[in-house]
């Protein structure tokens, strides 16, 4: 019905109904805000290994079981290949692995995780075989909380009745017990997920992984530990008796595509499906991107942003401010909106502070770049800032009334309070306000830039910015 | 009587001396009088005499029978007892056996070996009595409760059985001649108890009746009493000729009964010697399903006879805790009615142990228990033959005065495997159902002992099991990854013998000096030590388990799995006495259990693994555990396992260093070879490596790790060699740990796996192997500086730049800020805005490539790199 609908609507206006354009803000926008990655595809990972398996459209399931049934034979270091043999293994030989993902942030570590999860639980003799405990370290912030987590996670609780779990002691002691009772063959595989594993490594003693990793390498219940973190250095944070238990089976994810990769995932993020309602539209929508993504100013906004980072993340992040402009008056994206939404993008935000200060304030914020200038970073105070507008103000300045010192100092403190400035310590009652030594928390460029923008800037006073010595 | 008086006591000799050792210089004495200053009360203790003796416990003595009083060659007075032992000192877990409520005044008769039964005279507190029970027997009500207890039953450590009519006779004389007008408390309980009902019905042998009789003897140190047992035992197998004699000469003998007798004899005999008794090929198991036991006691009657003869056969299958009934002699020795009668009795016998309270020896029919009957006037025969038998004799003699059906009993607990395995079954209702419908696999790492780890709450948590089979390895390569993994239990240790034989003889001689001592473990991550000192306490167990090394308890702590260095208390407690207290309190238990004498305490193997973290600021818990074992009568024997080899110099105090001795070993890190033949060892008739892979992941892990860094710097002055860059430096930072090699052969071994699809020859080859090694230490960083967008390969180029201007290897982002921008008009390139800048420095700052300080400092927050200037300058050259 609702198709018939907009294929009413269709007919009477030139092809952008509100209906469509609802529809397609909608279906964008969960892309780009990267729920769970049910529906997500793997790129990036994918295009990493492009070169030794050519990976295949994916229209319905995903391509790792799309892969499985052609009996394709990928390169064995294919990362979600490594990850699911090793899920597998665990799953239907109960053996204990331990393996460490580690990719800058943005790199689809999480993505690949429940990509292969995903499919693991697909296949038939995994179903109801391998038991889940996910684990974060921004959640997980010490072992006791931690032990508390999983013990609920692997519904051991019930084993103990309504009895509130004791101590730290007796929680570790009941889960070692619990892990140990088990054996290779008999009991059901527990898998370990902890996410920022990086933080796992702070806890006292590294006590948690100690024993998980412990539990892996000894004959117990079966257990694969997976730990996701950004941090590069993470085998040199674990312990060395810590260390020698974990495998050292790490899965370095990089974002490794070039620029047309880029482009090409620009085209399928941007792109409606084909089930998509009001076909002509989609039609219309997805030639359009061809088309955008084809022209000269949008390459240049991607390759600028594609030069600053590779994180899908912020491309997405690009993409749904341009998507924003969308309307039913304004039913196709443009190169313009990308522009606009890349200037949005890249804009710096303090200089976007200084746009909104009022003259004497700007006048400050000259001096103390002055001040800088003169002495060479060194922190100054307000005295010292006073003194170098009251200069300009008799010698220079032909616009600006002289203001009252205590008129000055709110200013001052109006800065002081967007972090503009910054004390060197903190304010104590004793000493003098005017009297406490203060850091510039902006750079001469972003000062010069935000003045040449600054709505009705006088002119002695952009000349005063320009050179502290043209006033003589 | 809960609290010994204060006043002093002195003990002396009553009479003249009876008899003297020459040899041992030792004079034996019939009594002893204990004088009380205070109160000027003298009480004369004889023997045979029931005694209290001071425990470990004020206020719970020990209650013992005084067998023999002499006074050794350096004035000593000793005393030696038979024990006693109260509820209170059978572990937990075996409580359960018994299925009835314990009064405070039921002991058992004490048969667990390895207690010592020579003490100090001056131990011993006052006299008592110890009234004989049958087991439906209610406790009679005395007024005298402090000083009465009764006797139902006698406890060896694994089971409880019914008191033999042999010892229960002894018993009930040793009462009568208690009441002589000598004792200075003639006590005589209000009810005597009723005569011996049936005997048959309660009898089982005494499992050390041997030892009974050996002690009254035997005048020296317990410990070599116990060796010299044990050697006679083995002896007594041996030469099983000599005892068939002794017995075909008494008289009253049946042939038929004669003949199956002497066969159970035979194996009685070997109760102590597991091994020949399972082969034996008379062994023939009676087994009883767990749910008679709990069902109403089942009334044998002799029709059933044959029939539960079959039945027990058959659910030996279906359930694992069952009680096994063996050794059963052939049938075909037999007269029928023989056969029948000795099942019979088995069943009796096991239901009368199981459910001691509530069945009534009564319903048993009277008309089958003719020949039971004789049986017990036999017995009554033998003792009054046995008591002139000299040493030898009389241990065997008191063997084949025992009646069948006890024998059976007797090997209940002799395999140790099914003891524990039932044990635990009782312990947990809830999984006996799970674990009823498949046979629980022995987990290859031993849960050793009685005093193993359990939940002293009933919780016994547990994983759920898994919904499918575990596949089983299809391919060469997937058994030969099963053997690598680090989890797989080899049959031997190998490469590590030398440790081995040290640790062990170490242990060993303690154990046999009865004394403790403690033996400080190092070696880096990975050379085995835990795993060395596991198989070490394995072997020991099964020595003791073989009564040739007198029996210990184990227990074992590390201090990784501990929360607080203080919770080691808090675990060694609980492993040996079930108790669960606060760390504090269990510290004074300890101190306490470890320094009074306890004689009838086993020796305690306490491992503690990864020492170091029981450090404390005040090394309170590393001093008391290693003061423990200096105590005279701690007989505490720890292992004490760390990485660092100077672990002593370094962090303990001198005090902590000094107790903890000099018996020290270091484990090195294995060297190629031995990785070698490890991996080979494990491998052994799986054909799945090349000889050249295993040494090359040999060699690899042991050439000492030149230092990434310079490694790569090396190479970087070199670009040739940049293909075995890898190779070279990023050999293994642990150089010969084991588990690292198992890793990357395991490792190999899947990447093997993926690259030939077809089942072609699946071996694993150099080329794999070095794959393996170069996915597990290629360095992370350069590949992903390789892998960075432009303005963050900029952003490093910028930080190079500006530490090379400044000459500090730190920079503001401000300074380095200005520098990029100089880079980026240099490449002609947008310049990014100060927000995108930190955007790219927090990326690297999270990825660690960078080390950044708290953000809040914007511009003037410092930068610094985290890998070597070489190192990014070598990533970046390369695009």
């Amino acid at each position: 019905m609702k198709s018939a609908m907009s294929k009413r609507k269709l007919k009477d206006t030139c092809g952008a109904s509100a209906e469509c354009i609802s529809q397609v803000q909608k279906i964008l926008r969960e892309r780009f805000c990267h729920r769970p990655s049910a529906t997500g595809k793997l790129f990036g990972i994918e295009f990493q290994y492009s070169s030794c398996f050519s990976f295949p459209k994916m229209d319905q399931g995903s391509w790792l079981q799309f892969a499985l049934k052609q009996g394709a034979n990928p390169h064995p270091t294919a990362v979600p290949w490594h990850l699911l043999e090793l899920l597998k293994r665990t799953t239907l030989h109960g053996e204990s692995n331990s393996a460490l993902i580690v990719g800058p942030r943005g790199s689809g570590k999480t993505t690949l995780l429940n990509h292969v999860l995903k499919d693991l639980r697909e296949m038939k003799q995994v179903r109801g075989n391998l038991l889940e405990v996910h684990l974060n370290g921004l959640l997980q912030t010490s072992d006791k909380v931690a032990l508390k987590e999983i013990t609920r996670q692997l519904q051991l609780e019930n084993v103990v009745g309504d009895k509130v779990f004791g101590s730290f002691a007796e929680t570790l002691a009941f889960l070692l017990e619990a892990l140990r009772k088990g054996d290779r063959t008999s009991s059901c595989p527990v898998l370990f997920v902890l996410d920022e594993f990086d933080l796992f490594v702070h806890h006292k003693n590294q006590t948690l992984l100690y024993n998980l990793f412990d539990i892996s390498q000894s004959a117990q219940t079966p257990v694969t530990i997976i730990g996701l973190t950004c941090r590069q250095d993470i085998l040199e944070l674990l312990e060395k008796r810590v260390k020698s238990r974990f495998s050292h089976r790490q899965i370095y994810l990089m974002n490794s595509f070039d620029f047309k990769q880029y482009i090409k995932i620009f085209k399928e993020q941007l792109s409606l499906p084909a089930e998509f309602p009001d076909e002509p539209f989609a039609q219309k929508w997805n030639d359009n991107i061809q088309h955008l993504s084809e022209d000269k100013i949008v390459q240049d906004v991607l390759q600028n942003l594609f030069h600053h980072t590779k994180d899908l993340r912020s491309l997405y992040f690009l993409l749904m401010l341009a998507v924003s402009a969308v309307t039913v008056h304004h039913p196709l994206l443009t190169a313009a909106d990308l522009q606009e939404a890349s200037r949005q993008h890249s804009t710096d935000s303090k200089a976007n502070i200084v746009h909104g200060l009022s003259v004497l304030e700007i006048c400050l914020i000259i001096a103390m770049k002055h001040l800088n200038d003169v002495y060479d970073g060194e922190p100054f105070n307000f005295q010292m800032v006073y003194n170098e507008f009251q200069k300009f103000i008799q010698r220079k300045a032909h616009s600006m009334y002289n203001f009252e010192k205590p008129v000055v100092m709110k200013a001052f403190e109006h800065l002081l309070q967007l972090e503009l400035v910054k004390p060197l310590e903190r304010p104590s009652a004793r000493a003098q306000r005017e009297y406490l030594l203060m850091r510039l928390l902006l750079d001469n460029t972003q000062i010069m830039d935000a003045l040449q923008v600054y709505p009705n800037c006088p002119t002695d006073v952009k000349q005063w910015a320009a050179s502290s010595l043209s006033w003589l | 009587m809960n609290t010994r008086q204060q006043s002093k006591l002195i003990y002396s000799w009553y009479g003249k001396p009876m008899s003297s050792d020459r040899k041992l210089r030792t004079t034996q004495y019939k009594g002893i009088i204990i004088t009380s200053e205070s109160s000027r009360t003298e009480t004369c203790i004889q023997l045979g005499d029931f005694i209290l003796v001071e425990g470990v416990n004020a206020d719970r003595p020990y209650v013992a029978q005084l067998l023999d009083l002499y006074e050794d060659g350096a004035q000593h007075k000793r005393a030696v007892v038979q024990w006693f032992c109260h509820i209170g000192e059978i572990p937990q877990n075996k409580r359960k056996l018994l299925k009835r409520e314990i009064s405070s005044q039921e002991v058992f008769f004490d048969q667990v070996l390895g207690y010592d039964t020579d003490i100090d005279a001056q131990t011993i507190i006052k006299s008592i009595m110890v009234i004989p029970l049958h087991p439906g027997e209610e406790l009679p009500i005395t007024l005298n409760k402090e000083q009465t207890f009764y006797v139902k039953q006698s406890w060896d450590g694994k089971c409880f059985k019914a008191l033999s009519p042999d010892t229960f006779s002894k018993l009930k004389a040793k009462k009568k001649k208690g009441s002589t007008p000598d004792s200075s408390e003639p006590f005589i309980p209000s009810d005597i108890l009723t005569p011996l009902k049936k005997e048959t019905e309660s009898v089982v042998q005494s499992a050390t009746k041997p030892k009974n009789a050996e002690s009254k003897h035997s005048v020296s140190k317990s410990s070599l009493a116990k060796e010299r047992q044990s050697q006679r035992a083995v002896n007594d197998i041996k030469t099983p000729t000599a005892r068939k004699k002794l017995e075909l000469s008494s008289p009253t003998r049946s042939k038929g009964r004669l003949l199956g007798s002497e066969v159970l004899d035979l194996l009685d005999d070997d109760r102590d010697a597991i091994a020949p008794l399972e082969s034996a090929a008379t062994k023939r198991k009676v087994t009883f399903t767990s749910d008679i036991l709990g069902s109403p006691p089942k009334i044998p009657c002799s029709n059933d006879k044959s029939k539960s003869v079959s039945d027990t056969a058959e659910p030996c299958q279906r359930f694992s805790d069952t009680i096994r009934l063996s050794p059963y002699p052939k049938a075909k020795d037999f007269s029928e009615k023989a056969k029948n009668l000795h099942v019979e009795d088995d069943i009796i016998s096991l239901v009368g142990h199981q459910k001691p309270g509530t069945q009534s020896p009564v319903l048993t029919p009277r008309s089958r228990r003719t020949c039971a009957q004789r049986t017990s006037a036999l017995i009554a025969q033998h003792i009054s033959v046995l008591n002139q038998e000299d040493d030898l004799s009389s241990s065997d003699s008191s063997y084949s005065s025992s009646s069948e059906e006890e024998e059976e009993e007797e090997d209940v607990p002799c395999t140790p495997e099914k003891k524990t395995k039932s044990s635990r079954i009782f312990s947990t209702p809830k999984s006996s159902s799970k674990s009823s419908v498949h046979t629980p696999a022995k987990t290859p790492k031993k849960t050793p002992l009685p005093g193993t780890p359990k939940t002293p709450r009933n919780a016994t948590p547990e994983i759920p099991r898994r919904s499918h089979a575990a596949q089983k390895p299809a391919s060469v390569l997937e058994e030969a990854r099963l053997r690598l993994h680090v989890s797989a239990v080899p049959e031997s240790l190998p490469c590590r013998e030398e440790e081995f034989q040290d640790i062990y003889n170490f242990v060993e001689s303690k154990l046999i000096d009865g004394t403790g001592g403690c033996m400080y473990i190092s070696g880096v991550p990975g050379t085995g030590k835990t795993a060395t000192v596991h198989e070490v306490i394995r072997c020991l167990q099964q020595a003791a388990e073989n009564d040739e090394l007198p029996p210990f308890q184990l227990v074992e702590i590390n201090g990784m799995k501990l929360t607080d260095p203080h919770q080691a208390y808090v675990q060694i407690l609980e492993l040996l006495t079930g108790q669960k207290v606060t760390a504090t309190h269990a510290a004074v238990l300890l101190a306490k259990l470890f320094n009074t004498p306890g004689p009838k305490r086993k020796t305690t193997v306490l491992i503690v693994d990864e020492l170091d973290l029981l450090w404390t600021r005040k090394q309170n818990v590393m001093y008391n555990l290693f003061d423990w074992p200096t105590q005279k009568h701690s007989k505490l024997i720890i292992l004490a396992i760390a990485n660092t080899m100077d672990l002593p110099e370094r962090i303990m105090m001198n005090r902590v260093a000094s107790r903890l001795g000099l018996t020290r070993m270091a484990f090195q890190p294995y060297t190629y070879k031995q990785l070698q033949h490890i991996i080979s060892s494990r491998l052994k008739d799986v054909k799945a490596f090349e000889e050249d892979a295993i040494q090359l992941v040999s060699r690899k892990q042991y050439i000492p790790r030149a230092g990434g860094m310079t490694a790569r710097v090396v190479i970087m002055h070199s670009d040739k060699m940049s293909g075995f860059s890898s190779v070279w430096h990023n050999v293994a930072a642990l150089s010969g740990d084991a588990r690292r090699c198992l890793d990357i052969c395991r490792r190999a071994t899947e990447i093997c796996e993926f690259a030939e699809p077809k089942r072609s020859p699946e071996i694993v080859g150099m080329a794999h192997v070095t794959e393996a090694i170069d996915e597990m230490f290629s360095s992370p960083y350069i590949n992903a500086i390789r892998n960075a967008s432009l303005h963050e390969q900029i952003f490093l180029k910028a930080i190079l730049a500006e530490f090379r201007r400044a000459g500090v290897e730190e920079a503001t982002v401000q300074q380095v800020y200005h520098q990029h921008m100089a880079l980026c008009r240099i490449e002609g390139m947008q310049r990014p805005t100060v927000s995108e800048m930190m955007a790219i420095c927090s990326r690297l700052g999270a990825s660690r490539l960078l080390l950044l300080e708290a953000s809040n400092k914007y511009l003037h927050m410092r930068v610094r790199l985290n890998l070597s200037q070489d190192d990014v300058m070598y990533a970046l050259r390369e695009e």
